[in-house]
């Protein structure tokens, strides 16, 4: 049973990122992004990571696609025009995948397990019996504190960076100041002015 | 690949006990709640239509059958019964495939609730965090229909939407934070099992209920944060082109999420299937009737709600979600941390 579903999400994982980068649609491509993630989460969870499994669906599928897929609506690419350049930027594009495929090579070939690791228990996380949400939370906050809090510097200097780059302060826009309306009384803002018959006011 | 050729031979005479009892425990159970919740869906839109009708002094439906009890029958037949009308301009796969997947995931996310000690069909360690992962996942149905149904009015519903679902997902991930750092686990029955020891986390998380609350609301995109469908500018939103069942599927999809936000807030700050108080006349009651009395109490202030606030606008909505519930949640998951820290609170798990 864990073999066949292995095979399910590993197959409509690979089918799903080909069609990623051969549908027409930049729309469908996003939307089987999202089918990919899914099935690798499947794959995860194969593997016992449930914890892994469910942030991979949280963060990707849930807000990082989600976004994706604003941005591409909204841009509405028209499709022709989005094959034109394909000649022209083979060269590169196909230095760039052979840089990549040669570094992948090299992974594979040079890939060892640590030399103490248990055997026969090399894919599966061994966590001795408790959640692996747990175990995690044990090294990460702890023995990788630092690299975890790099990690966490790094975003939020790209975060800040994003929105310094994006901010323009315009002129002319009426905002709601909910402070200002709140300081606002009857005395300040009302004034009942006797108006004389025939005068006006 | 046992398990693969013991599917077969159901003809045998130990099949009973070996493959068929063990499908049938996993169907059965699932068929039951999935046949519950449309039950639940179908009486709650009656519920709401009668509550709003008592808020607003009129009589709401009333000539199907005795008391009107039969109008959410005839309106589930009418549905089942029109036609479906696919736009000449949308994209056929994705249109039809929106309504579906809101329906599924509005269904999926059932297998981890706890109907009481024992009683959920998937107890698994990540409960919370399956829940989150399944409402998040909730965006696609809503963003798929206002894409594919080629139409301004769904499309701009299906980004408000969008946007509005991604922003209050963070504020009640960091509420989920807060409960689960005081309970230890992850796991929801976990969690109700915390609250039996300890105290209902609605009493020392108040402030965090509000905020869950409300950004329920908002996650269901129920009023008086239904801009995805505010009828007086955007017609109907991100299902305006969408007829019969399609429309149909969506609005089960929304009404069994409704039950569902308000299942996961019994569970995380009602005490779930505990009764309020340990003495003999409400340990008689059963959980299960519990846990539902609890869901209905939260639903009829979702139905309140919405019978009582005015639409919110989108910017206000916006301000809301990121500059008032964030920083609130936020700090409330910095003070819970520090408070269970420092008078050494923590659970041991």
């Amino acid at each position: 049973m864990h073999s066949i579903m292995f095979y399910v999400f590993a197959i409509i994982a690979i089918f799903g990122s080909i069609i990623v980068i051969t549908a027409r649609n930049p729309v469908h491509s996003v939307l089987f992004l999202v089918l990919v993630f899914c099935n690798v989460a499947g794959l995860f969870l194969l593997l016992g990571a449930e914890f892994l499994a469910m942030i991979l669906v949280i963060v990707y599928a849930g807000a990082v696609a989600v976004l994706f897929l604003f941005v591409i609506m909204m841009l509405n690419i028209n499709i022709v025009p989005f094959r034109e350049g394909f000649l022209s930027y083979l060269p590169i594009g196909g230095l760039i995948g052979m840089i990549l495929f040669a570094e992948l090579v090299m992974v594979a070939a040079g890939w060892v397990f640590a030399p103490n690791m248990p055997a026969g228990n090399l894919l599966a996380t061994t966590t001795h019996g408790i959640p692996n949400t747990e175990a995690l939370g044990q090294v990460l906050y702890t023995r990788y504190i630092y690299q975890f809090q790099t990690a966490g510097i790094a975003l939020l200097v790209a975060m800040i960076g994003a929105i310094l780059l994006t901010l323009r302060s315009r002129s002319g826009v009426r905002r709601q100041s909910v402070a200002r309306q709140l300081v606002r009384t009857k005395a300040n803002s009302l004034e009942l002015k006797k108006v004389p018959t025939r005068g006006g006011v | 690949m046992t398990e693969a050729n013991s599917l077969w031979p159901l003809l045998s005479t130990d099949s009973w006990a070996n493959s068929l009892w063990p499908l049938l425990s996993i169907v059965l159970p699932i068929a039951l709640i999935v046949g519950l919740l449309m039950l639940g869906v179908a009486y709650l839109t009656f519920f709401e239509r009668k509550i709003i009708a008592a808020i607003q002094l009129r009589k709401g439906p009333n000539v199907v059958g005795p008391f009107g009890l039969f109008q959410p029958l005839a309106d589930g037949l009418k549905l089942l019964l029109k036609e479906t009308v696919i736009p000449a301009w949308a994209n056929r796969g994705v249109f039809i495939l929106a309504p579906l997947l809101t329906f599924t995931l509005a269904i999926m996310a059932w297998a981890v609730i706890p109907f009481d000690e024992g009683w959920v069909i998937a107890n698994i360690n990540v409960g919370i965090l399956y829940l989150f992962a399944i409402s998040s996942a909730g965006v696609y149905g809503i963003i798929m229909a206002g894409w594919a149904s080629n139409s301004k009015y769904a499309f701009l519903g299906g980004l408000r939407s969008a946007a509005q679902m991604v922003s209050y997902e963070v504020s009640i991930g960091f509420v989920l934070v807060t409960v689960l750092m005081s309970a230890g686990t992850l796991n929801l029955s976990g969690i109700v099992n915390a609250q039996e020891k300890g105290i209902w986390y609605i009493v020392p998380h108040f402030p965090m209920f509000v905020v869950f609350f409300i950004s329920a609301l908002a996650e269901t995109n129920r009023a008086p944060f239904d801009l995805p469908e505010a009828e007086s500018e955007l017609v109907a939103g991100y299902n305006v082109e969408y007829s019969a069942m399609t429309f149909g599927m969506f609005f089960l999809g929304e009404y069994a999420n409704m039950i569902l936000m308000s299942a996961l807030g019994a569970i995380l700050f009602l005490g779930g299937w505990l009764p309020p108080v340990n003495v003999v006349p409400f340990t008689i009651v059963p959980g299960a009737l519990w846990f539902f009395v609890k869901i209905v109490v939260l639903l009829f202030v979702f139905l309140w709600v919405r019978a009582t606030f005015p639409r919110y606008r989108y910017d206000q909505l916006m301000r809301l979600g990121w500059k008032i519930f964030l920083p609130i949640s936020l700090s409330w998951v910095v003070l819970t941390a520090g408070v269970l820290v420092a008078f050494d609170f923590l659970p041991r798990g």
